[in-house]
């Protein structure tokens, strides 16, 4: 079993009246199955309304499942008994930075987590250092978040998880907020997270170029998952995911152009290098003739 | 049309805390522009754009509305708050009447107008942003994400403002809803000659939709031009935080590898015409016909 596993997870929104009888029940999510290894980089894409938020909230217990079940770390999320251990295992950052910093300075906001968990003082300290140390936000330490950009509060934020040691991290579009510098930031931190301390990645997200280097992404269309496998199979069926109203990234949807055309490139290319030798190569061969 | 002449804010005036948030913006929005607004967090933007409709007072400088100082004694900023249309960053947040029609009844009924003439507005602005009737009644907290977006925005425009502008009305929005909003807006621009403003982190949007780009750095505007010359200065908009859009930096590496190719394409469909248009040249063009659709 994966780090991650949902089996038959159904999740109804229901709408009661003002004595408690139902009036509407939406299914946010229907039947989904999944099993995350640990260690990997999984994006989750999806229309708004998908289901893929609702799904995220089952990773760290925040929805339990109307049926079906949800294991983090081998933890059924509805025994009451793990749920702090569940939290432990999969910590969560959401789309606003400004809604999950609490502390006037940096570095507090970072250990308030592992502080609240009872870890000893030096323990935190450490943590803090280590963590402000990974998202690159060191020199900050002192400041006041709200002197911080967004892509900076983001980055603070995610420090703030890890300092409570998760396993896997689930960002809810993480980058939504953020400008071009601020997106490349937040995106590079969680790519080193997974690479370099082999934290288990779920990123939720809108930007197809943020996806690219995923081990593995799951398509959501009405609580469903619509379509599995890795960038280059996803990002191969261009026409099927404009159905989804999401995209390709501009070098995806250029190449899909391309090839429509007739040149003779390879069927899913996801970065600028990638086509750029092939263009090169092509050219030169034709010239050649 | 909005003239501003030398215009400065700075937060705190005369304290130790005082920043200067916009230096000396000297700019010109005329009527029917289509006009994106680009820098990075905390560069001013949205300082500036609470200026253009009179929310945020300039501590120096001067805003011409149509020839007048709004800062003139008897000047009606209700008026100009009526003409020039804010919509604010996630503006589903405002949205807060029983249902959908309501809400966006509420700024025409606070412009005094005839109930007739009310709904009429509402109805035309809620049909503008792809709302039909069947969602009149439904409370705004019933829809979608895009969908109380584009309520929102309908609300604003139902005062029917001669100027719209919008701070970043796309956050959050799946590629889909990206493209149906600003595809509305540019609707808007086209048929109703309508000046629109758009504020957005999205260097790909932007060079798809406006026709002029205004660059803000350090509460200083650097660049205001086309979008092609603007991302011509691609390295310069880096240090900025900012980007050019994905093609632009595609066509730059194929030059730079020897593939030569015109470099200020700033669409996906501009690259694919200037990448064929090399390959033709070179006389691979028979191919085109040979194979048609993909392989």
């Amino acid at each position: 079993m994966g780090i991650i596993k949902a089996k038959n997870l159904i999740y109804n929104y229901i709408k009661r009246d003002e004595e408690e009888k139902v009036e509407e029940v939406n299914e946010a999510v229907k039947d989904v199955s999944l099993d995350i290894e640990a260690g990997q980089f999984v994006a989750v894409l999806g229309h708004n309304g998908s289901g893929k938020s609702t799904l995220a909230k089952h990773m760290n217990a925040l929805l339990l499942p109307s049926e079906g079940t949800v294991w983090i770390g081998g933890m059924d999320t509805k025994d009451d008994d793990s749920l702090l251990e569940v939290r432990r295992t999969a910590g969560m950052v959401f789309q606003n930075p400004d809604n999950q910093i609490i502390a006037s300075v940096v570095e507090e906001d970072v250990g308030f987590g592992p502080e609240n968990m009872g870890v000893p003082t030096d323990e935190i300290w450490r943590r803090v250092d280590e963590c402000l140390k990974a998202v690159g936000m060191t020199a900050y330490r002192r400041s006041s978040p709200d002197r911080l950009s967004g892509g900076q509060k983001q980055r603070v934020a995610i420090a703030g998880v890890m300092a409570m040691e998760p396993k896997c991290i689930v960002l809810d579009e993480p980058t939504a907020m953020l400008d071009p510098n601020g997106r490349r930031e937040v995106i590079r931190t969680v790519r080193e997270l997974n690479k370099k301390k082999g934290i288990t990645v779920i990123l939720i997200t809108h930007y197809m170029e943020e996806v690219i280097h995923a081990d593995r992404i799951y398509v959501m269309d009405e609580g469903e998952i619509a379509m599995e496998g890795t960038p280059e199979e996803i990002f191969g069926r261009v026409d099927e995911l404009k159905a989804l109203r999401l995209d390709v990234p501009q070098v995806t949807e250029l190449a899909h152009g391309l090839r429509k055309k007739g040149v003779p490139l390879s069927p899913c290319i996801l970065d600028v290098e990638e086509l750029v030798g092939e263009l090169v190569g092509i050219r030169k061969q034709r010239t050649a003739q | 049309m909005i003239t501003l002449r030398q215009v400065e804010y700075k937060y705190q005036e005369g304290t130790p805390m005082e920043t200067e948030a916009l230096h000396k913006v000297s700019l010109e929005i005329r009527d029917g522009e289509f006009i994106g607004l680009i820098g990075h967090t905390g560069s001013g933007k949205s300082t500036l754009i609470q200026h253009l409709n009179g929310l945020v007072r300039a501590t120096g400088g001067d805003i011409l509305y149509n020839g007048e100082s709004i800062y003139r004694e008897g000047f009606s900023m209700k008026e100009l708050r009526s003409r020039v249309g804010l919509v604010f960053q996630y503006p589903e947040h405002q949205l807060f009447e029983v249902d959908v029609f309501t809400d966006v009844c509420f700024g025409p009924k606070n412009q005094g107008l005839s109930k007739e003439e009310i709904e009429k507005r509402a109805r035309e602005a809620l049909s503008l942003v792809g709302i039909g009737e069947n969602y009149y009644k439904k409370s705004p907290f019933e829809l979608s994400g895009g969908e109380k977006r584009r309520v929102a925005i309908a609300g604003v425009l139902a005062m029917e403002p001669e100027v719209l502008i919008l701070d970043e009305p796309t956050a959050g929005l799946d590629p889909r809803g990206r493209d149906e909003i600003l595809g509305q807006l540019a609707r808007l621009h086209r048929e109703r000659g309508m000046t629109v403003i758009l504020v957005s982190h999205s260097m790909e949007d932007v060079a798809k939709y406006v026709d002029r780009i205004m660059v803000m750095n350090h509460g200083c505007l650097v660049f205001d031009d086309t979008p092609r010359v603007v991302f011509g200065h691609y390295k310069e908009l880096e240090e900025m935080g900012l980007a050019a859009p994905q093609v632009t930096y595609i066509a730059h590496a194929l030059a730079e590898a020897g593939f030569p190719v015109r470099t200020d394409v700033i669409t996906v469909e501009e690259a694919e015409e200037a990448i064929l248009c090399t390959l033709n040249m070179d006389g691979v063009g028979r191919m085109e016909k040979a194979d048609g659709e993909g392989r």
